[in-house]
């Protein structure tokens, strides 16, 4: 046994609103650059939908993630070591997903707003940040947000290909989730296993999956090899980047971006204690619907005696061994299984987990019986096909009564509450079905619902000052090194004003127009 | 031509480009690493360059291992084992030298084509990577130019281009054996030596830092920060 320890992250579907504030925070914080313009190391999809980049989850057409070979070894689905020198891939990655998958970043004309008054009102025309040339608009990274161009874009959702046909078609009052994501920060990483150059990594104290830009030789394997497609390429820099979990915050104890930023508290951040030595082994798993409780399988008790001595002895400091005690993760993951991992069957074990909304299968009854007869939510679960099937499909790898089981609980800790605030007689050993007891129901309630900020978040600091020199690695951090990252002195249109000589006052007057700052 | 002149193109100017080849590459490496990779393009465009890249890179890596052959083998150990000069003619130069040298051209014909005319490649490229473009498809048609050349005419580069070669290793040049070259060969060959000296100060350098430790690292790689104390 080797115990390694793991960051992850939860999040609550239930709560999420797709408002995309993580990803506008996560996209200042840092992929606002020259080349990073179409990263978006966070996004918000509407499921169903086609997500981005467009059909991610068709792994038979990007070939990311792993697969067992014939005799049942695990291999990357991209192909073998052997295959991809043979087949020169190198030269050429036939997997590679191409900007019009994702989608051509632009900005508009808004110089065209000001200057002479003109017969017809001006219009800001849509410019490629790539280019600079005009373009027609036809897709986006969030085209079908909130189910727009449903009709065409459902029924090209993967998901919903491994639904029987007859039972697609009243999808739209069924249910529409919003699917928040990022980087997995995988235990058997298929990004780092296909990076040639040996520049991706996975930390050994947190298990956080990064791009060293020192090595990065560009060789694009790492963004076929991930099945979530949250590996990019950047085209000015030619290297790979990446969701970083915002390791620089983490470190001191802080949440990422997107969780410190969400509006409705839908994340959470702890840490998991794990064996590093069955990665392989549990991702090896014949069976897809298995893979959930194989990773299930992986996670260490945190406050068994013997695991904490060992975790000891394998390095792992204090202070996380401590933060996996009281961690929000272990706890929805592992402890009350309301929490799963993104598409398993990638066999990739993801560390970034999600509740199951139970919106979708309550809005069903709303306006028939919910009111007066809440606890047919139980036989809706069972009858409400399409929404668990799906849900099943993208979190469990297909387990159907993994899903229901999350979602029993759920409802049932809904009905406690409501019996409790509103005053209501509640049959409390009714509870005992879903494996909950009066008090434990309270308390994932109030880390549900309430959601306070240290329930939320149990990140332990890190202890920097032992591993490095602060005063010398101060600034440092980021993109900055490489040439074509640093956003300001390279590419804003100020600093080259300035270095031609225009005073501030010029600059100022020219780039702060119309009230809006344009640079 | 004056002995000058010879001197300068077939010693000072060899020597010149090596030292810029050897040199600066190993300044690239040191001092701007993190500046090397394939500079890939393939996210911008993809159809044409997987005829033109595949292509290209096969057609390249035939030729170069057949320079190397050309020009560091002596005639004398290929005699040794029974190929004679016409038989090291037809088969070498001529049944493999000119389908790789096709593959190469028509490779780099189509890269070409796409860097100068596709929008987005074209926008994302810089005035080097044009220059090396265009230098790389010169030399390529250059040397189909010789072998061609070489299959009408009596000239064997195997007595007079690859000794000179070799001895631009042995430190003694002997330039004299470049007098009596045909002009396309010179500019062949002249040309050839540019590329070596341009290399470090390009995106060739990548043919450099092929990813050997791949094959038989393992998947995943965990790495630790080391201490300071």
């Amino acid at each position: 046994m080797k115990i390694k320890a793991q960051i992850g992250m939860v999040l609550n579907l239930d709560k999420c609103i797709g408002c995309h504030t993580c990803s506008v925070t996560c996209k200042n914080t840092w992929t606002n650059r020259p080349g990073a313009e179409y990263m978006w190391f966070n996004n918000v999809e509407t499921k169903p939908g086609v997500g981005y980049p467009k059909r991610w989850e068709d792994e038979e057409q990007y070939h990311g993630g792993w697969t067992l070979n014939a005799k049942g070894k695990l291999q990357l689905k991209a192909g073998s070591k052997l295959n991809k020198i043979a087949l020169g891939k190198i030269f050429y990655n036939e997997d590679m997903p191409e900007l019009d998958n994702y989608y051509e970043p632009w900005t508009y004309d808004y110089k065209t707003l000001f200057g002479k008054e003109r017969k017809h009102q001006p219009v800001a025309r849509p410019v490629s940040q790539i280019t600079g040339k005009r373009m027609e608009l036809t897709t986006g990274p969030n085209w079908d947000d909130d189910l727009a161009g449903s009709t065409e874009y459902v029924q090209q959702d993967p998901n919903m290909q491994k639904i029987e046909s007859d039972i697609k078609k009243n999808f739209e009052q069924a249910f529409m989730v919003y699917l928040p994501r990022l980087c997995e920060h995988c235990l058997n990483a298929p990004c780092v296993a296909s990076c040639p150059s040996g520049a991706m990594y996975k930390r050994d104290e947190d298990g956080i999956v990064l791009v060293d830009q020192e090595r990065c030789r560009g060789w694009r394997f790492c963004m076929t090899g991930c099945p979530y497609k949250k590996v990019y390429f950047n085209w000015k820099t030619h290297k790979a980047e990446k969701c970083t979990f915002c390791y620089p915050r983490i470190e001191e104890g802080m949440p990422t971006v997107c969780a410190e930023t969400c509006v409705g508290r839908i994340r959470y951040i702890g840490a998991m204690l794990y064996d590093a030595d069955r990665v392989e082994e549990a991702a090896s798993t014949a069976d897809e619907t298995k893979l959930y409780e194989a990773q299930l399988g992986l996670f260490l008790d945190p406050n068994d005696p013997e695991v904490v001595k060992q975790a000891l002895a394998d390095g792992i400091s204090e202070e996380m061994i401590e933060a996996a005690q009281k961690s929000p993760i272990y706890r929805m993951a592992v402890k009350e299984k309301i929490a799963f991992p993104l598409h398993p069957e990638y066999r990739t074990m993801p560390m970034v987990w999600y509740i199951p909304p139970l919106s979708p299968v309550m809005s069903y009854f709303e306006g028939r019986d919910s009111i007066k007869n809440p606890e047919m939510i139980f036989p809706g679960i069972d009858q409400m096909r399409v929404p668990v099937e799906y849900l099943a499909n993208l979190l469990t790898g297909g387990n159907v009564p993994a899903i229901k089981q999350a979602l029993y609980k759920l409802a049932m800790m809904r009905l406690f509450m409501r019996a409790q605030t509103s005053g209501h007689d509640f049959d409390e050993s009714k509870l005992k079905k879903v494996g909950l007891t009066a008090s434990r129901a309270k308390s994932l309630y109030r880390l549900l619902a309430i959601a306070k900020y240290e329930d939320r978040f149990v990140i332990p600091q890190s202890n920097k000052a032992q591993l490095e020199d602060a005063q010398t690695e101060q600034g440092s951090l980021g993109y900055d090194e490489c040439e074509g990252c640093a956003l300001a002195p390279q590419h804003s249109s100020m600093f080259k004003k300035a270095e031609a000589g225009e005073s501030t006052n010029q600059i100022y007057a020219e780039s702060f127009y119309g009230g809006i700052w344009r640079d | 031509m004056h002995n000058g002149w010879s001197i300068f193109f077939w010693v000072v100017y060899p020597y010149a480009m090596l030292i810029l080849f050897f040199g600066g590459t190993i300044i690239r490496f040191n001092r701007y690493g993190a500046t090397i990779t394939a500079k890939s393009s393939e996210i911008l465009e993809k159809k044409q360059l997987m005829i033109g890249s595949i292509l290209f890179h096969v057609g390249i890596i035939l030729a170069f291992f057949g320079h190397i052959l050309g020009m560091l083998v002596p005639k004398s150990w290929t005699a040794y084992f029974g190929i004679t000069d016409h038989m090291y003619h037809i088969f070498g130069s001529l049944t493999m030298g000119i389908p790789a040298g096709t593959l190469a051209l028509v490779g780099m014909a189509i890269l070409t084509y796409r860097r100068m005319t596709n929008d987005r490649v074209r926008a994302t490229s810089s005035i080097n990577d044009i220059l090396v473009d265009w230098l790389l498809l010169i030399v390529i048609c250059l040397g189909m130019a010789c072998t061609i050349t070489g299959a009408f005419i009596e000239f064997d580069y195997r007595s007079t281009i690859s000794p000179w070669v070799r001895s631009l290793f042995t430190l003694h040049p002997q330039w004299q054996l470049m007098n009596n070259v045909p002009l396309i060969y010179k500019i062949h060959v002249f040309s050839g030596f540019l590329v070596f000296g341009y290399f470090p100060f390009t995106r060739l350098v990548h043919a450099l830092t092929l990813p050997w430790q791949y094959t038989y690292r393992r998947y995943i790689i965990y790495r630790r920060r080391i201490s300071v104390n």
